[in-house]
């Protein structure tokens, strides 16, 4: 989806920039627009950015890193890799399962199970939360059973995980259908016709087809996981050093008054969400070059496409 | 391949590593503005647990507003020890789990609490809307910071503190006292669901002309963000708030640490721990083991309890904070 979305803008921009006439009469609410535009992004976007870093470097880089030296912190930013690591993968195979399913084959209960996966988009993190303690608390459903075999999963680390699982399980998915969709079933009957195993086909035909926009949702999917604050919350019960994430613990280093601590790790989440969208940016201009020419196409006296230009 | 394998080694390691590292932990859920008391007590504890058992303990701490603590312990927050706002949350954990007993509060003296507290007003410097009194608070104009009542310790006590007032000045026309109170939380602009959040919201935030507080916490965010930013103002009655503390018998029995869960409430009845209660702007059960300066900086103000004007926590609960009670019949009209 992001490799097509951003080769359309490309193609607009330049239909745009070819005739600047509608628009050329009318420069000064041309310039009036983008100036507006400007100082919203200005105000809302890149200014409590900056104030995360101006709040965290208040009291200079020694404050600032003393921050992350604390064992409180060190275990806050393990655990949220720890639930990244695990949730990201699953929800990688799930998303992958579940998009080649709706995308290449009919069955009942397909559209079903669309709306299905855009579930944890509808729902508010809180109340992903609290599903896990109805399920699995102490008076849950399933609260006596796993009492009785000493079996800790809300408030503990499978609950966190459980519920970052359910709240980033759309993004791979989501990514990969139009994908999936767009390209129709053609290349993998030719490989079946071909003799190719149906793993073969998945693995030569398909994975390849939708490398980058898996690789997308993935990076999304970890955004979000390292992220999640709400549901999280909810399961957390908040024990220091055992069950805070980082934004947990944004949360209650700000609530200790520890203003310097509580930006610096807010900082931290910051940077990956920085990284994350010049890591987007890379792979939507990666997947726009190989969109351009597919690989195997050839002019007709056989010179591959990609290899002219 | 090997890659992945190592990987997942390395990931299996990680959890072991997290779940498992430390000998003996105890667990001790609390309400909000005890976090600087009680990380100070855990150090010593640690100590002197190590000195006199050899043994190693870490203590964690989770903290939040009250009711929603206790709601936790309820679903399966696997506490030691319950160190919460006032008695009736306790009593709520013991009640719907019976993993201790409903007279848990004759365990330990002064009815389970080892420190107490009162409500004053943190006002801004000079007190420029001149509030002195809670009868000040219904005035329109005045913006009154506190937390929601449903899920705050300290929230409650703010309300019963005005209702009491209230009470004595109109002669107990109990009409007259509901419209009062309706009117203070009518000038309530944020209803946060812990102390601390209320506290953020009026020092850090700067919204509102008066926060109801507790007067430890009034006293903190006087040190923590300075003397000439704000004003304590104490009411001419206020209530005496008892926060008890627990230990939660069935979850520390399955965890081995009965006797730790014990000593660790017992110790804050020690002469060091007094003195710590009072540096940290509670008032002590034992004053005789404070620092006297630190008992000098509390301000001499009536108190009364929640016994004797409301016939204690469960009536005053049922009264006015359980579904349909005075807080809601006041807030929504």
């Amino acid at each position: 989806m992001a490799g097509n979305t951003s080769t359309l803008h490309g193609r607009a921009a330049k239909a745009v920039a070819g005739k600047s006439g509608p628009h050329g009469s009318n420069t000064p609410l041309r310039y009036l627009l983008i100036g507006i535009a400007l100082a919203f992004l200005l105000l809302f976007l890149f200014m409590p950015l900056a104030s995360i870093f101006a709040e965290a470097f208040r009291k200079g880089a020694g404050a600032y890193f003393e921050s992350f030296d604390d064992p409180a912190a060190i275990h806050a930013i393990k655990l949220t890799l720890i639930v990244a690591a695990i949730s990201v993968p699953l929800n990688a195979v799930f998303g992958l399962a579940g998009s080649w399913a709706i995308a290449k084959y009919e069955f009942k209960g397909k559209s079903f199970l669309t709306t299905l996966i855009d579930l944890p988009f509808a729902v508010s993190p809180v109340i992903a939360g609290l599903i896990y303690i109805l399920m699995f608390g102490a008076h849950g459903w399933f609260g006596p059973w796993l009492n009785q075999h000493d079996i800790q999963i809300v408030f503990a680390v499978p609950g966190i995980v459980l519920a970052t699982l359910f709240v980033t399980f759309p993004f791979v998915a989501r990514e990969l259908i139009p994908v999936m969709q767009a390209q129709g079933n053609d290349e993998e009957y030719a490989a079946l016709t071909l003799g190719a195993s149906g793993w073969q086909t998945f693995r030569l035909v398909t994975l390849p087809n939708v490398k980058w926009p898996l690789f997308y949702g993935v990076i999304l999917c970890n955004a979000r996981a390292m992220g999640e604050f709400g549901a999280v919350s909810v399961v957390s019960g908040h024990i220091r050093e055992m069950t805070n994430t980082m934004p947990l613990h944004v949360e209650i280093l700000y609530n200790e008054y520890n203003f310097v601590a509580a930006f610096a790790t807010a900082s931290a989440l910051a940077l990956v969400a920085l990284f994350t969208l010049a890591l987007k940016s890379f792979i939507e201009w990666r997947a726009a070059s190989a969109q351009k020419f597919r690989e195997g196409e050839r002019l007709p006296d056989n010179t591959p496409l990609h290899q002219t230009s | 391949m090997k890659h992945y394998k190592k990987n997942l080694t390395l990931l299996a390691g990680l959890l072991l590593a997290t779940s498992t590292y430390a000998a003996k932990e105890l667990l001790n859920v609390s309400y909000d503005p005890t976090r600087e008391f009680y990380k100070e007590y855990n150090d010593w504890f640690t100590k002197q647990w190590k000195q006199d058992t050899g043994e190693d303990v870490r203590i964690k701490q989770s903290h939040g507003g009250a009711g929603k603590q206790a709601r936790s312990v309820i679903d399966g927050l696997a506490a030691d020890v319950v160190t919460l706002a006032l008695a009736y949350d306790i009593d709520a954990i013991s009640s719907r789990t019976g993993k201790f007993p409903s007279d848990w509060q004759s365990r330990l003296p002064n009815g389970s609490a080892p420190y107490t507290s009162t409500i004053v007003f943190l006002v801004r410097e000079g007190n420029p809307k001149g509030i002195k009194d809670w009868g000040d608070l219904a005035k329109p104009g005045i913006e009154v910071i506190t937390p929601n009542p449903k899920t705050s310790g300290g929230a409650r006590w703010n309300f019963l503190a005005a209702y009491a007032w209230a009470r004595e000045a109109f002669d107990g026309d109990i009409a007259k006292v509901e419209d009062f109170v309706g009117r203070v939380y009518k000038n309530v602009p944020v209803l946060d669901s812990g102390a601390r959040g209320s506290t953020t919201t009026f020092v850090q935030r700067g919204i509102g002309d008066v926060l109801l507080a507790w007067e430890n916490e009034a006293f903190l965010s006087l040190k923590e963000l300075g003397e000439d930013s704000f004003d304590i103002v104490v009411p001419s009655v206020s209530i005496l708030a008892r926060p008890p503390v627990t230990v939660v018998d069935e979850n520390a029995k399955k965890h081995g640490n009965l006797k730790l869960a014990n000593a660790y409430l017992e110790k804050l009845y020690t002469p060091f721990a007094q003195r710590l209660v009072a540096k940290h702007f509670y008032r002590p059960f034992l004053p005789e083991f404070a620092d006297a300066e630190d008992i000098a900086r509390f301000p001499k103000v009536k108190l009364i309890t929640v016994d004797e004007a409301f016939g204690g926590w469960q009536k005053a609960q049922a009264e006015h904070f359980s579904d349909g009670g005075t807080f809601d019949r006041i807030y929504t009209k």
